[in-house]
């Protein structure tokens, strides 16, 4: 899983039908100090995040069918499945 | 799942079993800027998506996944035409 902040929706209305009842975010990951680190991707939003938020996601297609009890054949590889409220860092 | 241009056609008359039919594009992975982030790929399409279009894909298993049939060798697949990107 990553620590990603949500960068903003994203729209698509031509899209495959595993995707048809889910919100899709684009989120930035981040380093443990919250700066960005490495290029943006697409999740969906299994946790009700907001543009901004600090978020947690699943980055791996297992978990995804597992969640979202679509059948074996769930082409969806990333999922926001938490809400970070907060992160400490050893010094 | 991430961003992509699609920059062009891939034409491929003899390929793999399981592919025969499937439309090869070529994509530039992109963030939500539409700054390249990585290099130009071929990716299998499943929304008739064409040259310019934002698209998104997803990448690894789960792209043989969203093909009918599914179990065929493909590591990219563009899954939906984006509309826009809020920020």
């Amino acid at each position: 899983m990553r620590c990603c902040r949500v960068v903003g929706p994203l729209w698509a209305s031509v899209k495959h039908p595993a995707f048809a009842r889910h919100t899709l975010l684009v989120v930035q990951p981040l380093d443990e100090h919250g700066k960005d680190a490495g290029p943006s991707f697409v999740a969906i939003d299994r946790a009700q995040a907001g543009v901004g938020d600090k978020v947690i996601v699943l980055t791996e297609g297992n978990g995804v069918r597992q969640i979202t009890q679509q059948g074996d054949l769930t082409p969806i590889r990333s999922a926001i499945v938490g809400i970070v409220d907060a992160v400490d860092v050893a010094p | 799942m991430y961003l992509g241009i699609v920059k062009g056609t891939v034409v491929a008359e003899r390929k793999a079993s399981g592919l025969e039919g499937a439309k090869i594009l070529l994509v530039q992975p992109v963030d939500e800027r539409k700054q390249p982030t990585g290099d130009l790929q071929a990716a299998v399409d499943t929304v008739q998506a064409g040259p310019g279009d934002l698209v998104y894909l997803v990448g690894s298993r789960e792209a043989a996944l969203a093909l009918n049939p599914w179990f065929v060798p493909v590591d990219a697949a563009i899954v939906g035409i984006v509309d826009g990107v809020g920020a």
